[in-house]
């Protein structure tokens, strides 16, 4: 079985590789979006300050939906979806396997630019930390929630809209969560709450979520 | 090949499908043992791929039932489905990898263990020497499907084939060799269930059909 988890894995980042334009265009997305705002706002560091922990996380939540469409969309074309939904390994292991690749394609390459991004906002060095692990715990609960989605809009016309809207307000409070921690990182009041908050989420989302987006996959296929 | 032998038998049970408003068939059933052929027959449209998939668990049938060695295929799961080998019209390979690695990513998904001097062998078996470290992309048609085909060479352990039009595209001499497969493997003691539009001549001491047109 782990054999055929890190097949999963491998032959994701490998076809990540042979089809580059498909990570960087996520990741492309989320440097514009986020650099737009210190030249539309202007040159206030105080105000650009405060607002970073909150702009870097909005855009990386909007990346990593940007990426959701294509997490079964190949398989399903393909038809190896079939095949692994007919596989020896249980589906819900498979999914797993997938989504963590998904998250090393589009969810790492966010978290390990974030920090060079913040020093746009004047952002203190010393919060830079923080700012990565909060999303470093954060985009892979994305991934998990975003997994469901796209399983149970797979091959639906227009399924690209209602996935954002399923997703939408489940991705909220990890939005709020992994923000508050850099601003109360930021005002001195430490973020360990909120990040233990994450780290909650994300085992709860790691167990439960990939079960989930199984029976969906099984319902769409049919 | 010891593990096929005493393969349990695939039962459908008043089998009924309806797919939109149209019922493909119902009422249908049969028993398709170890060392049999089955091929269904049909016009397009008539539910044979609807009925290969309802037999591997893909589509859950609108009534009925498909049991394998007496227990219900979609409450097996994954012990049904690490002893059957499902070729479906997609080929479910990865335009951007080899076929190699095609062939691989395929055989460990179904859980069998191959090497790579194997997987050469199965490719070369099916004509496909020298092709091995090609991306699938720039493969004819008809090379794509002895990629897809190429998994059977590799999967004589594995008690159930169920496959669906396996000669599309392919030349007189892939057919033959694919037939030579499927004959193979039942007289090994497995079961086959296909479809197809061809004039396949497969030697099986039992062979079954199905016609979905009278039911």
């Amino acid at each position: 079985m782990l054999a055929a988890l890190r097949c999963v894995i491998h032959r994701d980042l490998l076809l990540a590789t042979r089809r580059s334009s498909d990570v960087l265009t996520v990741l492309l997305f989320f440097v514009i979006v986020v650099s737009l705002f210190p030249l539309g706002i202007g040159p206030d560091p105080a105000l650009l300050r405060t607002i970073a922990p909150g702009v870097v996380w909005v855009a990386a939540l909007l990346a990593s939906m940007l990426a959701l469409n294509r997490m079964f969309a190949a398989d399903h074309a393909d038809g190896t979806l079939e095949q692994m939904l007919l596989g020896a390994t249980p589906l819900g292991m498979t999914v797993a396997a997938k989504v963590f690749a998904h998250w090393l394609i589009s969810g790492l390459p966010l978290v390990l630019i974030s920090p060079v991004l913040a020093l746009q906002f004047d952002f203190p060095q010393e919060l830079l930390g923080v700012l990565a692990l909060s999303l470093a715990l954060g985009t892979p609960i994305l991934s998990l929630i975003g997994a469901i989605g796209a399983a149970l809009t797979l091959g639906l016309r227009g399924g690209g809209a209602l996935l954002s809207l399923l997703v939408l307000p489940l991705y909220v409070p990890v939005l709020i969560i992994g923000a508050g921690a850099v601003e109360a990182a930021a005002s001195g009041l430490g973020g360990q709450a909120q990040l233990l908050l994450l780290g909650g989420l994300l085992v709860f989302a790691g167990a439960f979520a990939p079960w989930a987006a199984a029976v969906a996959l099984r319902i769409s296929v049919e | 090949m010891e593990k096929t032998s005493g393969v349990p038998s695939l039962e459908a049970l008043d089998l009924h499908c309806t797919r939109g408003e149209r019922t493909l068939f119902k009422g249908l059933a049969f028993t398709l043992r170890g060392g049999e052929l089955l091929r269904i027959v049909g016009a397009n449209g008539s539910g044979k791929t609807s009925l290969l998939r309802i037999a591997c668990g893909l589509l859950e049938p609108t009534g009925g039932t498909v049991r394998w060695g007496g227990e219900d295929v979609r409450r097996l799961q994954e012990e049904f489905w690490s002893r059957l080998v499902y070729i479906g019209h997609a080929n479910a390979l990865k335009d951007d990898l080899t076929a190699a690695e095609n062939l691989r990513v395929a055989c460990t998904l179904a859980g069998i263990g191959a090497r790579d001097a194997q997987i050469v062998e199965a490719l070369r078996l099916l004509g496909l020497s020298g092709f091995e470290r090609l991306p699938v992309r720039t493969l004819s048609q008809g090379q794509r499907r002895r990629v897809a085909l190429a998994r059977l060479a590799l999967s004589e352990t594995m008690p159930l084939w169920v496959l669906d039009e396996p000669f599309t595209a392919l030349d007189a001499a892939a057919m033959n060799c694919v037939q030579d497969l499927i004959g193979e493997h039942v007289s090994r003691g497995a079961a086959v269930m296909y479809t197809t539009h061809h004039e396949a001549s497969i030697t099986a001491a039992v062979s079954l059909r199905i016609d979905l047109e009278g039911s």
